[in-house]
């Protein structure tokens, strides 16, 4: 590089600095480390689809995908129980948390007195603190009983409503929808939270010149600037609970088959794999729509992340590229 | 409105103002009550399983009478986790380091890390799965063994190592590295000299978050350690864990067995909670803050 344009007499400089070669050397390990990264998620993808291979063949991909029976013992192979409770359960928890994870976002970030912030912070993280099987635990032992009977009010009040009325089971798609309401709060949160920090300072103060009280102010510079990033942090969650397994395993009941209403006993993509891997071991046809139910989970938590990661990193870095000039200002 | 004088805010929207507070607030409050549930009936159930016999003896697996303590699961979880971290600690920074200081901006550079964002939301139990069918199935150091457990949890904690240590990387001041290679220092050297010993504390900070993170984890250990009672240090044969011990014991519908998982429970979040908390103080005390 320059360096060596402003050094004529070469030979004279001490050279203690250890051999020519380490420099290149490191840079190729690096580099060999970070290609690493992608070769092992292509690796993962292709490795899936070979494995899955026989119970495509046995039961057809569409099959698979459609069909509504899931007998191991019968070797029937059809995952939509399974996708319509990862669905369901996910989609229930992503209505449930994300208007519990945003507000505390915009709380904490714009609300609340400065003292409480950072305690406020750490108590919404902790919640990630507490592993899955401890929520399982939790909401199978304390959570689902006490559930029990405002379910069971809720099942014959709202009969009316789809999908409410009928037989109320202690485990059941509810009960795992919140546990992974509950789960998928801080992620959110604390995404929206970066995201919500990018605002411009000149926005919120030209909201707040104007005479917007601090709700008009969040409505009129906080959101609107933020909208992208956050349905980025809710796509995050999403993924999440899609993926959860041991807490979803516990609480759902396990029954492979699609419930007459939400407060049913259900199966997940995710809680198949967790609870029936051990007896497919001696099945290779099992085995391998195990693993095709694994493929279905990769395919749907890496679309979910690629398009949340698109969304989150462009609202970030437009942030990032903001705030400069909003400091300059 | 007129020119001269300024009109209040009015009745309405301060009202609306007022609403709005208060329900974040309210909704802030919400999302921390399942928090204190959890460590409420934590304590409450767990404190009760706590006994130094609790702590020394290994689970027998015996239907009747004594269902033994959690020695072997604390041991199991300690070895798994370290040898994990062994794994993913290097080279979730080497990652870091050739995104910072080689990569950059280029694009193979910003490919590789929105794969390891992207990663970072592959589901847990995809690494375990993951293994089971690279390690367990194909037979390599024969079935489930710790160390494969391990592997698992370090492809977990990869990602997480690789993004925290990037941000912390980024922190380290340029003029540092710039005037180390004036100097004449080579780049390696400015690496392992001034960069990585700038940035340690919150390389050490990120790294102990992503093994509290890994710690917990159960579905990655389900596939590829397998549950046993006994203690065992070889990394080479199954291995208990606290994570296999409680999801074992919420299945068994026996009330000293569903006692012992509170215990386990307890003491897996204390110890989570006690590296998040040594993390913490970690960060607090670097120079380089976020």
């Amino acid at each position: 590089m320059e360096a060596a344009a402003i050094t004529p007499t070469r030979g004279s400089l001490p050279r203690g600095s250890g051999p020519r070669f380490a420099d290149p050397l490191l840079q190729g390990v690096l580099a060999a480390v970070a290609a690493g990264v992608l070769v092992l998620i292509g690796f993962f993808f292709v490795k899936l689809i070979v494995e899955s291979q026989p119970a495509f063949s046995h039961t057809g991909v569409v099959d698979f995908v459609t069909s509504n029976d899931w007998v191991p013992s019968r070797g029937q192979y059809g995952a939509l129980p399974l996708v319509f409770g990862t669905l369901l359960t996910s989609g229930l928890a992503l209505v449930i948390g994300v208007p519990v994870a945003v507000a505390s976002a915009l709380y904490i970030t714009e609300l609340a007195p400065r003292r409480v912030r950072g305690p406020l912070t750490l108590l919404v993280e902790l919640l990630a603190a507490v592993p899955s099987v401890v929520y399982g635990l939790w909401g199978i032992f304390f959570l689902a009983p006490k559930l029990l009977p405002a379910e069971k009010w809720f099942s014959s009040t709202f009969h009316f409503l789809p999908f409410v009325a009928g037989t109320v089971s202690i485990p059941n798609y509810f009960v795992a929808s919140l546990i992974l309401a509950i789960m998928i709060v801080p992620i959110v949160s604390a995404i929206s939270r970066e995201v919500m920090s990018t605002v411009p300072r000149d926005h919120k103060e030209a909201a707040l010149a104007l005479g917007a009280t601090r709700w008009e102010m969040i409505r009129m510079a906080v959101l609107p600037y933020s909208r992208a990033g956050i349905s980025g942090a809710a796509m995050l969650g999403l993924g999440r609970a899609i993926g959860e397994t041991i807490a979803v395993t516990i609480v759902i009941g396990n029954a492979a088959a699609i419930g007459d209403n939400v407060f049913s006993q259900g199966y997940t993509l995710a809680a198949v794999i967790a609870n029936e891997f051990g007896e497919a071991a001696s099945d290779p046809v099992h085995r391998a729509s195990l693993i095709a139910a694994g493929l279905l989970l990769f395919i749907l938590t890496l679309g979910v992340n690629l398009v949340a990661r698109y969304f989150v990193n462009r609202a970030e870095s437009a942030g990032a590229r903001r705030t400069p000039v909003g400091m300059a200002g | 409105m007129s020119a001269t004088t300024l009109q209040g805010i009015s009745v309405r929207r301060r009202a609306t103002d007022r609403v709005a507070r208060g329900v974040t607030l309210a909704l802030t409050l919400l999302a921390l009550v399942p928090l204190f549930l959890v460590l409420y009936y934590l304590l409450k159930e767990g404190l009760g399983a706590f006994s130094v016999h609790f702590f020394t003896t290994d689970p027998t697996g015996r239907f009747l009478g004594d269902p033994g303590g959690i020695r072997s699961a604390i041991v199991g979880t300690a070895i798994i986790v370290a040898l994990a971290t062994a794994i993913a600690v290097p080279l979730g920074i080497g990652v870091a380091l050739y995104l910072v200081e080689y990569g950059r901006r280029s694009f193979f550079a910003n490919t590789v890390r929105y794969f390891v964002d992207v990663m970072t939301g592959v589901p847990s139990v995809m690494f375990g799965l993951f293994i089971y069918i690279v390690l367990v199935v194909a037979h390599i150091g024969g079935t489930f063994a710790a160390w494969k457990g391990s592997v698992a949890l370090a492809l977990l904690m990869l990602p997480v190592v690789a993004r925290s240590s990037e941000v912390v990387l980024n922190l380290v001041p340029n003029a540092l590295r710039e005037s180390a290679l004036a100097l004449g220092a080579p780049r390696w050297r400015v690496i392992f000299r001034v960069v990585l010993p700038t940035a340690l504390p919150g390389l050490m900070t990120g790294s102990m978050l992503a093994i509290a993170r890994a710690a917990g984890e159960t579905a990655p250990l389900l596939f590829t350690v397998a549950f046993v009672n006994g203690i065992s240090t070889d990394v080479g044969q199954q291995m208990n864990s606290l994570p296999l011990q409680i999801f074992n014991d919420v299945g068994q519908a026996q009330d000293r067995l569903v006692q012992r998982a509170w215990g386990a429970a307890l003491t897996l979040v204390l110890m989570i909670l006690f590296v998040t908390l040594i993390a913490r103080l970690v960060q607090r005390r670097s120079g380089l803050q976020p």
